[in-house]
């Protein structure tokens, strides 16, 4: 796709993206990999980056952008879209390439990932990028920015959900059970978090650090509607995400996303907390592209 | 000197005198009539916006005790359009939500406003942890945001006016034992500090309840020991006036700054790195509190125990006048 500037599709009139988008389960895992594969790219490209975390979340980012998310990338602002909110913020590498390829900017700017002065860097900047809906970094802080966003729909009287990516060691925070507490208490059914359940944060097993399961009782318990799932069943995650209860229902809704950290590539599946921070020599770079490629070939082949 | 208890802090709202006993509450009352994109929200503090709740319950927004939500959640709404006001006791509105402050309003630059109500020693009595101290250096290190201390009711109605429609962040500080300094509401122009007083051998700035004991002290000054003090309501802690500091710096040569907070990272070394900045030959001065434990007791007794008092603030401005 060529590079084309914000302002020329400015004046275009800009197209809407609707909820529950026609996709097969097929070309969402191509996706996934996808995701993975311009991740690795670009991470090279930064020399330093977030490999794990962000493959433990790729097919739930592939679903909510190519089949779940209302969105109009040429109207990036527009008060009806869906938001989402990336909890997690330390993943953002493998958004920059979702957004480019829907058109929230040009894939130039991929180019200029990790650079002093790029708008797209190793998390998400709301007023550098387009497509970003609120900004991310320190964690525990994007939940209750959601139920600010939710509220904020109620009191505007628009549909529109807000979406909150979290990892599992993120809701080790305290203020993510306050946004719990908050949202549960307001009955903002137009709130979903989405919880990267990966087992792992930065040093080790989650809850090795510190237990936070049971994390469907401790939801429930705070007024959420729970949905477990395993998070790289792209029909799964699909099937979950359609059957969400109206926006105007009155229980916000938990998905934890039973996941594993570095799925799809063998090496980071088997050394997680090796690969959360890291940068790939050039011949393991080599091997993981050509593992994710081969298999994008084969289902590809599948497929015909 | 108010001699304000601490019961009175509290008590309820009489209509009559709403303004004065509850200013940032009527303020807000007033300007969300004008401006449907006004919500407020609290931790806990809902009895200082009886008057809100009333004409817009449903722009109220109660979160309990927990102010780091509070101030995430508001940023989320403030990011859909709307201009959330936090009502908030200053030492956990500010110190505990610091980061959220920083991370969530000031970085994305949107409009919420945090009002801190009992700054300063207002909470003495309830011990140190109940101090706003170390507020204004901590708020004025963000970069996009707008840190004021209005002087009285009046000044807290006019600067809430004045910066309503500011689209970053504002922090307002507000004081509790003021002295009335304006008779009518002011009208604040961004960023400059009412002169109120014109004279040439020393300047007296503070604000929020520095600003009473200013005007309270160069009446004295003047009366009885013929010194002519320019006085200076420095609401604007950021931006701040410049200008000001410069012209009355160069005229008098000695400044004394008065302020119920820390003595580091305040009014006083705002007019320090300004001075500096501008290779100013300038006496300065501090009627402040000192960069170490502090007492707890009755705000009054506090004050007295201090010298943020109108004879404590003279006894500062002979001080340096002599030196």
């Amino acid at each position: 796709m060529a590079d084309d500037s914000l302002s020329a599709r400015a004046g275009t009139s800009p197209a809407t993206l609707d909820r529950e988008r026609q996709v097969t389960d097929a070309e969402l895992l191509r996706r996934a990999d996808w995701i993975r594969l311009q991740t690795v790219e670009l991470i090279a490209q930064a020399g330093l980056g977030h490999y794990s975390s962000t493959f433990s979340c790729a097919e739930i980012v592939a679903t909510l952008y190519y089949h779940t998310l209302r969105l109009r990338p040429g109207e990036p602002d527009w008060a009806d879209r869906d938001r989402f909110l990336l909890g997690k913020g330390h993943v953002a590498t493998g958004l920059w390439p979702v957004l480019a390829d829907l058109g929230y900017y040009p894939h130039s700017w991929l180019k200029q990932f990790g650079k002093v002065g790029s708008p797209l860097n190793d998390h998400p900047n709301m007023k550098l990028a387009h497509g970003i809906d609120f900004s991310s970094g320190s964690l525990g802080h994007n939940l209750s920015v959601g139920t600010g966003m939710a509220l904020a729909g109620r009191l505007s009287g628009r549909d529109y959900r807000t979406f909150v990516l979290t990892g599992d060691g993120e809701l080790q925070e305290g203020q993510v059970w306050e946004a719990a507490m908050a949202a549960g208490h307001y009955k903002l059914g137009n709130l979903v978090a989405i919880v990267d359940a990966n087992g792992f944060s930065g040093s080790g097993p989650t809850s090795q650090a510190m237990n936070i399961e049971p994390l469907p009782d401790r939801f429930t318990a705070f007024g959420w509607l729970v949905r477990e799932v395993d998070g790289h069943d792209v029909g799964a995650l699909r099937a979950t995400f359609d059957t969400l209860p109206d926006t105007s229902s009155e229980q916000p809704v938990c998905v934890i996303a039973r996941t594993r950290k570095g799925h799809g590539v063998d090496m980071m599946e088997k050394q997680p907390q090796a690969w959360h921070l890291g940068l790939l020599t050039p011949e393991q770079q080599a091997d993981v592209i050509a593992e994710i490629t081969a298999r994008m070939e084969l289902a590809a082949g599948t497929a015909q | 000197m108010a001699t304000k208890k601490m019961v009175d802090v509290f008590s309820d709202i009489d209509r009559d005198t709403a303004l004065k006993a509850n200013p940032s509450g009527y303020a807000i009352t007033e300007l969300a009539a004008e401006d449907d994109r006004i919500v407020t929200l609290t931790a806990d503090l809902s009895n200082v916006l009886a008057e809100f709740r009333k004409a817009f319950p449903e722009r109220y927004i109660e979160l309990g005790i927990a102010e780091t939500n509070s101030v995430s959640l508001a940023a989320g709404m403030a990011s859909c359009g709307f201009r959330p006001y936090i009502f908030s006791m200053a030492p956990f509105g500010v110190l505990k939500t610091a980061e959220q402050l920083r991370t969530d309003a000031d970085y994305n630059h949107l409009p919420v406003r945090l009002v801190g109500r009992l700054s300063g020693l207002a909470m003495g009595y309830f011990g140190t942890s109940h101090y706003a101290v170390e507020d204004l250096a901590i708020a004025r290190m963000m970069a996009n945001t707008t840190v004021v201390a209005p002087a009285d009711p009046n000044a807290v109605l006019g600067i809430m006016r004045a910066t309503a429609d500011l689209d970053g962040p504002v922090y307002i500080r507000i004081a509790e034992a003021t002295d009335p300094v304006y008779d009518e509401v002011p009208e604040f122009a961004h960023g400059q500090w009412p002169r109120l007083r014109e004279g040439h051998d020393i300047t007296l700035a503070g604000h929020g309840m520095g600003v009473g004991l200013a005007v309270g002290a160069a009446k004295v000054l003047q009366d009885e020991h013929g010194i002519g003090a320019d006085v200076y309501d420095a609401a604007y802690i950021k931006p701040f006036d410049e200008a000001a500091i410069v012209a009355t710096a160069s005229r008098t040569g000695k400044v004394l700054t008065i302020e119920d907070h820390i003595e580091i990272g305040g009014l006083g070394s705002i007019v320090a790195e300004t001075v500096g900045r501008h290779k100013l030959a300038v006496d300065l001065m501090q009627a402040a509190l000192p960069d170490k434990d502090l007492e707890v007791g009755v705000p009054a007794e506090l004050y007295e125990y201090y010298g943020l008092t109108v004879p404590g603030v003279v006894a500062k401005a002979l001080e340096l006048m002599k030196r």
